[in-house]
């Protein structure tokens, strides 16, 4: 008999798909905005004059990057609680996330800072800035404009790499679609529909980034 | 009840370690034929064609590698082929790979400036050796660190293979836990095993980055 496709079987679960975008988003944009905000420090103090700091901040970025962010997951949600740190679901995603995001930021802003001109640098040392003063006024703003198009794409992907938080039962899209085909057993046409919502939400991220972008870059530049 | 020693633990890892080096493998040797087949479609510019290479890469490069995974391991079934997780996982991130590599060995063949084809088409030359002969050469030097630096992604891509219920380093990780307990042992052997097997090949990404940009000055 050949199998018979009914979309109609997921309908009346809208709403755990629906909190599942919601908590998708979330994760996303706490994972981003603090991700960032590490991504800035740690390129910070790549760029430090402390070789001993720069070379901690080297090393964590590198075995950040080299392994997975699902085993990453497990580390934090199972093997953590060992050192007596107890997270909640949704609290080892949003730390997972945020690590990520925040590494590769950091190796993403740092090319934006070595991209800075010297020139720029040198002539605000002249003006008898301090480097805290040149790194706020005259280095990040450049920096991240010219390496925005590559976070974005960094953030995109982090945001499609959250599905498999679902593996530690935070309640985010994939959650909802394994739920739902626990229930009506329709598993390839939930898949099929997040799928699409999955693409619709990047669609709709690398838009609302870019709109971001020339707000934060382009005003500035008749300030 | 017997005991677990770290040793028991490691080795077992070993193990399982052997299937996720041949998933990524297969995974990176078949996506890469396929990204190279569809890269030939792309560059040779029927209009329909580029239109669903670029719709093939959006697809797959806007979804998570999970859902690209069910769909495959799910799906199957349903048109009457029965599907190993074996089968699926490869399935599934060679399709992954594919679309990435399409579209990073497509900014390297746009990198070779307009006069190589011209001056190859004046030579009387057809698309196919003007790609043989002078394209492909030439792109090549440029797209071997960033595909070596992709490769990393693909090793990491098949952890996500453990959901649907391959064994490979990931899945063994959770099964050794289940077992032992020591999930902070366990998964920090298995995050080291992956770092053992990505960092080489990040490194020699760098090298060759570093040295294919002093070759091209």
């Amino acid at each position: 008999m050949a199998y018979e496709f009914d979309f109609g079987a997921i309908v009346p679960h809208w709403k755990l798909l629906f909190d599942g975008v919601i908590l998708t988003t979330e994760l996303t944009v706490i994972g981003a905005v603090v991700g960032v905000g590490f991504g800035i420090m740690g390129a910070w103090a790549r760029a430090s004059r402390a070789p001993v700091i720069s070379q901690i901040v080297g090393i964590y970025v590198e075995l950040i990057r080299n392994t997975p962010f699902l085993v990453q997951l497990f580390f934090i949600f199972f093997g953590l609680p060992a050192l007596g740190v107890k997270l909640t679901e949704f609290q080892a995603a949003v730390l997972a996330m945020i690590v990520n995001l925040g590494v590769y930021s950091t190796e993403i802003i740092r090319a934006g800072i070595q991209a800075v001109p010297q020139g720029q640098i040198e002539a605000a040392q002249s003006l008898a800035m301090n480097r805290l003063q040149i790194f706020r006024y005259v280095v990040i703003l450049p920096a991240l404009k010219k390496i925005w198009p590559a976070l974005s794409s960094q953030i995109v992907i982090v945001m499609l790499g959250s599905s498999v938080c679902s593996q530690i039962a935070a309640e985010e899209l994939t959650f909802g679609a394994n739920y739902i085909q626990a229930i009506n057993f329709r598993a390839f046409e939930v898949y099929f529909i997040v799928t699409g919502i999955y693409l619709v939400m990047s669609i709709l991220l690398r838009m609302s980034l870019k709109v971001l972008g020339n707000y934060l870059f382009e005003r500035r530049r008749h300030v | 009840m017997s005991e677990f020693t770290l040793w028991d633990i490691v080795y077992n890892l070993l193990l399982a370690g052997r299937w996720t080096v041949l998933l990524s493998l297969t995974a990176f040797a078949l996506g890469g034929l396929v990204g190279l087949i569809l890269l030939m479609i792309r560059t040779a510019g029927n209009p329909w064609l580029v239109r669903l290479v670029r719709g093939y890469v959006e697809l797959f490069q806007g979804t998570p590698l999970l859902m690209q995974l069910f769909i495959v391991f799910f799906g199957l079934p349903l048109i009457g082929l029965d599907v190993s997780p074996w089968v699926a996982a490869t399935l599934g991130l060679t399709l992954f790979t594919s679309a990435f590599l399409t579209e990073i060995w497509r900014g390297c063949v746009e990198s070779i400036g307009r006069g190589q084809w011209e001056a190859s088409a004046s030579l009387g030359m057809n698309f196919t050796q003007q790609m043989r002969y002078i394209v492909l050469p030439q792109a090549m030097r440029i797209a071997i660190p960033p595909t070596v630096g992709f490769s990393v992604q693909v090793v990491k891509g098949t952890a996500v293979a453990s959901i649907i219920g391959f064994v490979e380093l990931t899945k063994a990780g959770t099964m050794i836990t289940n077992a032992t307990y020591a999930p902070f042992t366990v998964y920090g052997c298995v995050a080291l095993m992956y770092f053992l097997i990505c960092y080489p090949l990040s490194l020699f990404a760098r090298h060759l980055e570093g040295k294919f940009r002093h070759v091209a000055r």
